[in-house]
């Protein structure tokens, strides 16, 4: 599967390591609602590193549509928070 | 997948269809996405000019305020030198002041280079795949049925379509902090104007009000040493320290 981390590009992951990012994508979105900042970061952080570590980044010329987008590395707890709300980190 | 990264896909995936919706035929969306490319990539170095233009005003207002430190500094020293204690405090809260918005100044100088920093990397990254999106275009166009195109064109505009969303995103947020940063300098000059850290362009004709009490000071402190003289000739208590003096003396005088 292909996962993006917006701002950093495009990485080739497998089945188990995408089961992963999503258990702690949704480990953070219980963080962000129990207002628990360090959890949040922490679930971020752990999703981010597999991510980079085990993903086989794309090279820039190839054109993939990503079956995952995950928001920047430098999003912040408000603006986690903002995205649940319904404001989203990319306005219209 | 649900959560943060189902909510930034559907997001993003949305703006991609509006993208193709745009087009009436393969060919036509094929041109128009590369069009839009070409566009956000334009944008993408308008908004890094943007950074580099507000992190060189930032640069020139913590080099004001370097100076501003600096002199604060000398004044302070020269104003306890002159027994003006309340004086030389008031030069020291200002440095301190100063001193705090440096620091932040700085910081802010460095997000800004970070952010620059990033904008150049999503350059780089859009602009080979629009190269890339380009040689696929006249392929697709030369090589494939209308059915077969259609599918072939929408997978490669949606996958440059997802990099001008990212570059978008990384333009938006850039330009947010810009914004920011921009008010806050702006905040910043009104202080300066209103003589916070003085206007030290203007050194020599334009003292501020420190050089002034510093130069009444230099007087007044003749006159003190006239007075104990006389006082001393006379017999008299020696006078207290001009730090002590009551208010309403004019080098005492609150800025």
């Amino acid at each position: 599967m292909i996962v993006r981390i917006m701002g950093e590009g495009q990485f080739r992951l497998d089945e188990d390591a995408v089961k992963r990012i999503s258990a702690l994508d949704d480990a953070g979105v219980a963080a962000v609602e129990a207002d628990d900042e360090d959890a949040f970061h922490t679930a971020f952080e752990e999703l981010l590193d597999i991510i980079r570590k085990e993903g086989e980044h794309l090279g820039d010329e190839e054109i993939e549509s990503s079956d995952v987008i995950v928001p920047p590395a430098d999003t912040s707890f408000a603006e986690a928070a903002a995205d649940f709300s319904g404001e989203g980190l990319i306005p219209d | 997948m649900a959560g943060m990264a189902g909510r930034m896909s559907t997001v993003i995936k949305a703006k991609i269809s509006k993208l193709l919706d745009r087009a009436e035929d393969p060919g036509e969306t094929l041109d128009y996405s590369y069009q839009k490319q070409l566009e956000s990539l334009q944008n993408v170095k308008k908004g890094i000019a943007d950074v580099v233009t507000a992190k060189k005003r930032l640069g020139m207002q913590a080099t004001k305020l370097e100076q501003a430190v600096v002199k604060l500094d000398t004044q302070a020293r020269q104003a306890l030198a002159a027994g003006n204690e309340e004086l030389a405090r008031t030069a020291l809260e200002r440095k301190q002041f100063a001193q705090t918005e440096l620091q932040s100044l700085d910081q802010q100088v460095a997000e800004l280079q970070s952010q620059q920093d990033k904008l150049i990397e999503s350059q780089k990254r859009l602009s080979t795949k629009i190269e890339a999106f380009r040689t696929k275009k006249e392929v697709i166009k030369a090589q494939y049925s209308a059915a077969e195109a259609q599918v072939r064109i929408s997978e490669a505009a949606s996958g440059v379509g997802e990099e001008m969303a990212d570059v978008g995103l990384a333009m938006q947020r850039a330009v947010d902090k810009t914004e920011n940063m921009k008010a806050r300098a702006a905040a910043v000059e009104e202080l300066e104007a209103a003589g916070t850290f003085e206007d030290l362009t203007q050194l020599g004709a334009g003292q501020d009000d420190i050089d002034r009490q510093l130069a009444e000071l230099g007087a007044g402190g003749m006159v003190d040493d006239d007075l104990a003289k006389m006082k001393a000739e006379l017999g008299m208590a020696p006078s207290p320290a001009p730090g002590e003096l009551e208010s309403g003396e004019p080098g005492e005088a609150k800025a």
